[in-house]
């Protein structure tokens, strides 16, 4: 069978990356690093050598050309550029979310400070307000009333990118101190995680401990349709529950980070091996497209867009 | 071995390092980027940036 070269896209290795690089090895992949600092290529210029690419980028403007560029090429990357886009916005994702008919808090998006300000008071307080890019629960933020909200806006009315002054609001869930972490990888939920945390936002970047949660099939089937819903291979599904218990879809992420959710669940649940298996059976399909008696040299499968 | 960029401390890593890896130096805890493996060469950490994230 022909060998299918994989490429690894992260402009920063941390533990995630290494572990899910060692995963590849174990299942046999060709797979090379490639910092995304140093890539480029030409518009319309012949296939990559990598028939699959795994997009591990860690800042989502470049995570997104570089999906973009690949794809533009005819390759398959995990997760898709169109995923990664929607994930990467909170008002594309919400939409996502909303159109697939998922729970998911009450959403409003505001073209300017002054509009979104009129949406909060239609939300009501307390609320919060997200910037439309970003993770790790930076500059989320949670307001009281309409005077905490209207200084929140007038912040935001001066700052320089443009796309800072259209503004996400979000009603605020009251949650029991924690979230919830699903990861779906292949169309499959692989384990889940409860986020505790002393603030009101529960981000292990922000401080927050994963334990374990039970992955009941409530949970699974929710997180399985959000990763459905903004077309992610491999996502982290951020998921609340309400004071009376019911789930609601927070947000997706196309690069999930899981040190925090494999400290969690010790070895019941291997995250690399299930993201390399799922490249490998990506790369399966790939070469056995390539090999096939009417292949002839065409480009392999994924990247003639199969 | 290879000399800190921040307080030219003696960094020792423990595992083979890979490029763009983060690793820290253990006298200043300053965030170090492998920037060649072999010969092992370090250099700050980018800054996070805004769109950086999950």
């Amino acid at each position: 069978m022909t060998a299918v070269r994989v490429a690894v896209f992260a402009s920063r290795v941390r533990a995630d990356e290494k572990r899910i690089m060692e995963a590849l090895g174990r299942h046999g992949l060709r797979y090379e690093h490639v910092d995304t600092r140093a890539y480029w290529s030409f518009a319309g210029e012949p296939r990559p050598p990598w028939s699959i690419v795994l997009n591990r980028e860690i800042a989502h403007t470049r995570a997104v050309y570089a999906a973009r560029m690949l794809e533009a090429l005819g390759g398959t990357v995990v997760n898709s550029a169109a995923a990664t886009e929607t994930c990467g916005d909170k008002w594309r994702t919400s939409l996502a979310l909303r159109a697939a008919g998922l729970p998911t808090p009450r959403t409003a998006l505001g073209l300017t400070p002054d509009a979104a300000l009129a949406a909060l008071e239609a939300i009501g307080y307390p609320a919060v307000v997200k910037p439309l890019v970003g993770s790790w629960g930076r500059l989320v933020t949670r307001v009281q009333d309409g005077h905490m909200a209207a200084t929140v806006m007038e912040y935001l009315d001066v700052l320089p990118a443009p796309q800072s002054r259209i503004v996400y609001v979000q009603e605020l869930v009251d949650k029991p101190g924690r979230d919830i972490r699903v990861i779906v990888v292949g169309g499959e939920a692989v384990g889940a995680t409860y986020r505790h945390g002393d603030q009101w936002r529960t981000n292990v970047a922000r401080g927050a401990e994963s334990r374990p949660c039970p992955l009941t099939a409530d949970l699974a089937g929710l997180a399985v349709r959000a990763a459905a819903a903004v077309g992610a291979d491999v996502a982290g599904v951020d998921l609340v529950e309400s004071g009376d218990g019911e789930l609601f879809v927070l947000e997706v992420n196309h690069g999930v980070e899981f040190s925090g959710f494999q400290r969690a669940v010790g070895d019941r649940v291997d995250v690399a091996g299930r993201i390399a298996g799922h490249v490998a059976a990506l790369a399966e399909r790939a070469a056995a497209a390539t090999d096939a008696p009417d292949a002839g040299d065409a480009a392999p499968a994924a990247w003639a867009g199969a | 071995m290879a000399s800190c960029p921040e307080c030219e401390g003696t960094v020792v890593l423990t595992e083979p390092p890979q490029a763009s890896e983060i690793v820290e130096c253990s006298e200043c805890m300053a965030e170090l980027e492998v920037v060649t493996a072999e010969p092992l060469t370090l250099a700050p950490a980018p800054e996070v940036e805004e769109d950086w994230g999950e």
